[in-house]
């Protein structure tokens, strides 16, 4: 992948034909037609939280606010959805369900690609079969195993969960480890090195980049979710930062001003995560692409 | 988790002892410790839960309903799917998000296009498209009520380009648009990934072959059309054939902006008040069953698809396969290189 992040095709730019004048033209247009398009509602989204309830009231809804510095609405979209404890529970979520999908998937990825036993393709495909299954559906029965279990209402059941939801990054780590030469087993073997010193001490460390990926797409998912996180976490302390949001349905179902402010506050940390690597999700959506 | 079982082999010191430290040993080992978690978690969470879905398709029952109190229905759920307006006919609103779905693989073939050569300003439109998909369902659902409510922002915006605001349609209520509308939703936040893939794919392409044609003077579509789409075909055939089996399983918009009022309830949002709502949960899962039947159908038919007709299609273009195949092999000795002055 990082190769092809330096061949940036480049284009000669050496004259210009009529059709390529008018080509250029169409592309820039397009590009800020769909542009547009892609940033109004967002745009929309920030201009209203920053009005105060009168001016929402007064203008129309893409006038800009006339305090850009008006951060009550944020304040307050805080404090009533709790969402200090809703970061706190997503972070917490996020963490463990990463730091066990990491080494889980690790070492089964290095199992399945490493060794061969009976089962091991069966393995595989029942991976496969799992990633056809739609969550949403799957949930009427989950919501069942759940409740035997006595995991709903509690953030580690909801962890568990999720940890076991989990095929992307399994793909993503079998996929990687199998480009990783078997060679290189091989002399740690002949170097007295045992099993778990190869997967724990060789094999890790080079998987680094398949980890990153693997963290910014299930950490993506993981901070995004909502489904399950309605369906498990009803008590009002247990609110991820996508549930904490529907604390704004009903009451206050129509004060926008506030509702913005609270649906920028949770984009937010995901916002400053893509500004910072956008490299490493550009070619991590790719990656988890091309699993088939 | 080796340690103690070391310690075992040391205490006992017969066969058994003997054979775990062993190679053999050591690898049975290391693939029961290493498989226990993932599969245990993969039989709780995925293939028990679909287990228990097939049985209960075939009972009455709530969730709260206890073992003997259920009732045994034989094939009346999957009847009733099929009988009720509101299951079956759920599936038809499917069609939107399929067209849906074409139009968004289009413009993010187009963008991507676009995108993978120089333009100014390139990475930030890239950025700018592809962002709503990083937003959490539930703000996409605020965003877009607030987006489509009377007189507001999509009212405003096409006031601006002259239509007048008393003959617009209400976007979410109207049921002549409202599917239409969450289907724009669905691409608003979908299709920058899309382009974000395909330009992943454009990429891949070795650059040397759109200098060529170049400077052998082809324009732009001539370009597209033997050189880029051939050579990305499959991950575009792959994203039509995955973007039916999500179109079937449409769930989200609907659910976070309409919640299913209005004639927007897909089959999903359909079977998920079933479920929760009224605790039909017999005929949720017969629901259930009958759409996974389907995907798996899709995802075989894809398979097959994918067997016999690119495996024609592939001998066309030789030339092209002989060339990545040796500028892979050319790779792949430099890494090898590199690897030996790594070691050395």
């Amino acid at each position: 992948m990082s190769t092809m992040d330096q061949t940036k095709i480049k284009k000669p730019h050496k004259k210009y034909t009529p059709g390529g004048i008018a080509w250029i033209v169409i592309e820039y247009a397009s590009l800020l037609f769909f542009g547009f398009w892609a940033i109004v509602p967002v745009f929309s989204c920030v201009v209203t939280a920053f009005k105060n309830a009168d001016e929402y009231k007064s203008t129309s809804v893409m006038a800009l606010p006339q305090n850009w510095l008006n951060f009550s609405n944020f304040a307050k979209a805080f404090t009533t959805a709790n969402m200090g404890r809703a970061f706190l529970n997503s972070f917490i979520v996020m963490i463990c369900v990463l730091v066990v999908s990491v080494i889980v998937g690790t070492q089964l990825a290095y199992v399945l690609t490493r060794f061969k036993f009976p089962g091991n393709q069966i393995i595989r495909n029942m991976y496969l079969l799992a990633s056809l299954l739609p969550s949403v559906a799957m949930q009427v029965t989950v919501y069942k195993i759940m409740s035997s279990f006595h995991f709903v209402n509690h953030l580690y059941g909801y962890i568990i969960m999720s940890c076991g939801t989990d095929v992307i990054s399994i793909y993503i780590f079998i996929q990687f480890m199998e480009n990783i030469s078997t060679s290189l087993d091989e002399s740690a073997i002949i170097d007295g090195a045992n099993y778990w010193q190869i997967y724990w001490k060789i094999l890790l460390p080079l998987l680094k980049p398949a980890v990153v990926t693997a963290c910014i797409l299930k950490g993506v998912g993981v901070y995004n979710e909502y489904y399950c996180a309605n369906l498990y976490l009803q008590d009002k302390n247990l609110h991820t930062i996508a549930t904490s949001l529907y604390t704004f349905v009903g009451p206050m179902g129509s004060q926008y001003n506030l509702i913005c402010a609270g649906v920028i506050i949770s984009f937010l940390p995901a916002l400053i995560v893509f500004l910072l690597c956008q490299k490493q999700i550009y070619s991590g959506m790719t990656q988890g692409a091309v699993k088939g | 988790m080796t340690g103690t079982m070391e310690q075992e082999g040391k205490r006992s010191r017969s066969g058994f002892g003997r054979w775990i430290r062993s190679r053999q040993g050591q690898q049975l080992l290391i693939i029961v410790a290493f498989m226990i978690i993932p599969l245990t978690l993969l039989i709780v969470f995925t293939y028990f839960p679909f287990g228990e879905m097939v049985k209960f398709s075939f009972y009455k029952m709530k969730y709260a309903t206890p073992i003997d109190k259920r009732k045994f229905v034989g094939w009346q759920n999957y009847i009733d799917v099929f009988r009720r307006d509101d299951c079956f006919g759920a599936l038809k609103l499917s069609l939107y998000y399929m067209v849906g779905a074409l139009i968004q693989l289009v413009l993010a073939l187009y963008m991507a296009t676009i995108l993978s050569f120089k333009v100014k300003g390139g990475n930030f439109f890239k950025g700018l498209m592809f962002f709503p998909f990083l937003i959490n369902g539930i703000a996409i659902g605020f965003i877009f009520k607030f987006f489509y409510t009377r007189g507001f922002v999509f009212d405003t915006i096409l006031a601006w380009c002259g239509f007048n605001p008393e003959n617009l349609p209400y976007w979410l209520k109207d049921q002549a648009v409202n599917n239409w509308s969450l289907v724009a939703t669905s691409v608003w936040r979908y299709f920058g990934q899309n382009m974000v893939l395909f330009i992943g794919a454009i990429m891949s392409v070795d650059a040397e072959l759109y200098e060529a044609a170049e400077l052998d003077g082809a324009n732009k579509w001539q370009i597209f059309k033997a050189i880029i789409l051939p050579s990305i075909k499959t991950i575009v055939t792959l994203n039509i054939i995955l973007s039916i089996t999500g179109s079937l399983s449409a769930f989200e918009q609907p659910y976070v902006i309409t919640n299913g009022a209005n004639g927007t309830g897909t089959y999903f949002v359909i079977m998920n008040q079933i479920a929760h709502t009224s605790q039909k949960v017999g005929l949720a899962c017969a629901m259930a069953v009958v759409l996974l039947v389907i995907i798996f159908a899709c995802t075989l038919l894809q398979k097959l698809f994918f067997k016999y007709v690119f495996r024609d299609a592939e001998s066309e273009d030789e030339s092209y396969k002989a060339k990545k195949a040796r500028l892979k092999a050319e790779k792949a000795a430099a890494k090898a290189q590199k690897q030996k002055g790594v070691q050395a």
